[in-house]
């Protein structure tokens, strides 16, 4: 009976999640306009622009080392197997098509997640903490268009910038490889590549890229809003929110790659 | 007499099985400093929070200008939230604004105020609770008494009729907690502002209070002015005015623990 009873507590309490999660992200949705330049709230943008700074300029070092080393090694370890077959020039494919549909959204999600889901987590759980966000509400300020939208609609912009340079520095380290162990000349390269990837690639990885920025804004403020209690429910809060966006990207990404394959299976 | 201002009815809140709030009802009249009084876990900060809206009650009703904030539809709630300022006990100051931009806030988000009158109804804010100089300073660089200040020109920055303050004094030397009651003093004087003091600072309450309202154990033992709160002679109050210590733990069940811990025979069952 015990069992049954944790099994339906703890059912509840993801729906809970999901259903506060849903309802937030409507919010963030509505309020979004609203930081727009011009149509929206007088001077809100220039919170936005801040926000892009620190989830996009300053996370790009870090995705385009990431995303270096990710295509070189792809393009080792295809290597290592095509070389057998004579099939070298493949290993340009993987590459390009790797990156522009799968690892340069992937990748770079995973940075801006570690880097800045938890910051987003951590900065709310604080405010929560020191009552700001209670004063916020007291002051009849909606928390979700003053602290969360800056940081969505800035999200929505830099994210997608970041998996076209993610996907961009997979792809030229790739050459790199290919330079190296085959000669392979970059104009060569790059004309293998272009070939190689379809419009389709570049939309399946912009639509993955908007969809796990708002996965990691909202799972990352989610959680920043549900702290309780002192400043070590705030560390909580921050590991949960690189743990859960982080599962919640891979599965959109299960997702939506399934769709796509299933749109271009037909 | 006009009607009052904050009318809480048989309000109900218990989280779990621990009922916090049993049944209290409280009337707050326009212009009055009330202070409500009660030791830790008497649910008086619960109490607050409900009043200004932050939290549902499980039953019972708080009115605040007459309208069931509650029960009512976000433009009203927003309305009543305009009229109404919160100090927080940790003053709860945006730590990454200066603290001129934390009095602006409100301005910016809830007015229409050009800049220059935003720029300037700031200054006075900040002038009337002594932080004129101090705008351009970030929350963690002032002191405790500077941050509450703070807080108190944040909290009145849209020219509210009532004034919410969550324990004044807490963490503050006696000097800085004198004038931090001057300055209640006055804003009630200038403002004809309504002020709700939640604390446990007697010699504040009793500074500044029109009346006395103390909790205890979740239900409203006495409302009643100064000199008669004084004069209380119920025992919980009189533990509260002299300072009587709690009976904490009964000498028996302390031994009994040390037995159990200590591993002598025949403690266990």
């Amino acid at each position: 009976m015990n069992v049954l009873e944790d099994i339906g507590s703890s059912v509840i309490q993801r729906l809970a999640y999901v259903g506060g999660l849903t309802i937030q992200l409507c919010s963030g949705l509505i309020a979004l306009p609203r930081v727009l330049p011009l149509v929206g709230k007088r001077g809100r943008w220039r919170a936005a622009i801040k926000q892009m700074s620190a989830i996009g300029v300053d996370a790009l070092p870090m995705v385009a080392i990431v995303a270096a080393c990710g295509g070189f090694i792809l393009a080792i370890q295809s290597a290592s197997e095509l070389k057998r077959f004579g099939a070298m020039q493949l290993v340009v494919n993987i590459v390009a098509i790797a990156f522009t549909r799968e690892l340069g959204p992937l990748l770079t999600a995973i940075v801006v997640s570690g880097r800045s889901g938890s910051a987003f987590s951590a900065e709310i759980g604080t405010m929560v903490v020191t009552e700001e966000i209670d004063a916020l509400r007291t002051m009849a300020i909606d928390p979700i268009e003053l602290v969360l939208a800056p940081k969505y609609l800035a999200a929505m912009i830099v994210v997608p910038c970041l998996t076209i340079m993610s996907s961009v520095s997979g792809i030229l380290s790739g050459a790199g490889f290919m330079y190296l162990s085959e000669n392979m000349t970059l104009a060569t390269y790059l004309r293998y590549a272009i070939e190689a990837i379809l419009l389709r690639d570049v939309v399946a990885g912009m639509l993955k890229s908007l969809v796990f920025a708002t996965i990691i804004v909202h799972v990352g403020c989610m959680e920043g809003f549900r702290v309780r209690g002192g400043p070590e429910a705030v560390g909580r809060s921050a590991t949960s929110a690189v743990v859960k966006s982080t599962l919640l990207v891979i599965f959109a990404d299960l997702f939506i790659t399934t769709m796509f394959y299933m749109m271009g299976a037909k | 007499m006009a009607s009052p201002i904050i009318s809480v009815r048989d309000l109900t809140v218990s989280y779990g099985d621990h009922c916090v709030l049993d049944g209290v009802n409280l009337d707050v009249e326009r212009g009055e400093v009330l202070a409500l009084l009660g030791g830790s876990g008497s649910g008086k900060s619960t109490m607050l929070r409900h009043i200004i809206g932050l939290e549902r009650p499980d039953s019972g009703t708080v009115h605040v200008q007459g309208v069931d904030i509650n029960h009512c539809s976000a433009q009203e709630l927003k309305a009543i939230r305009r009229g109404m300022g919160v100090a927080f006990q940790g003053s709860a100051l945006f730590s990454s604004m200066s603290v001129e931009e934390n009095v602006e806030l409100p301005l910016r988000e809830l007015t229409t105020l050009a800049d220059p009158v935003i720029e300037i109804m700031t200054y006075i804010k900040l002038a009337a609770v002594g932080l004129g100089e101090a705008g351009k300073l970030m929350p963690q660089e002032l002191s405790g008494g500077m941050k509450k200040r703070a807080a108190v020109a944040r909290a009145t920055a849209l020219d509210p009729e009532i004034l919410v303050f969550d324990e004044p004094s807490a963490g503050l030397d006696p000097i800085v907690a004198a004038e931090l009651d001057e300055l209640i003093l006055f804003l009630k004087r200038v403002f004809n502002m309504t002020v709700v003091i939640v604390t446990h600072e007697m010699s504040s309450a009793f500074r500044i209070a029109d009346r006395l309202a103390m909790l205890y154990k979740g239900s409203l033992i006495a409302v009643e002015d100064k000199d008669s709160f004084q004069a209380s002679k119920d025992p919980r109050i009189r533990q509260f005015l002299d300072r009587i210590p709690e009976h904490i733990a009964d000498r028996e069940s302390v031994q009994r623990r040390l037995r159990e811990l200590a591993g002598v025979t025949g403690a266990r069952e």
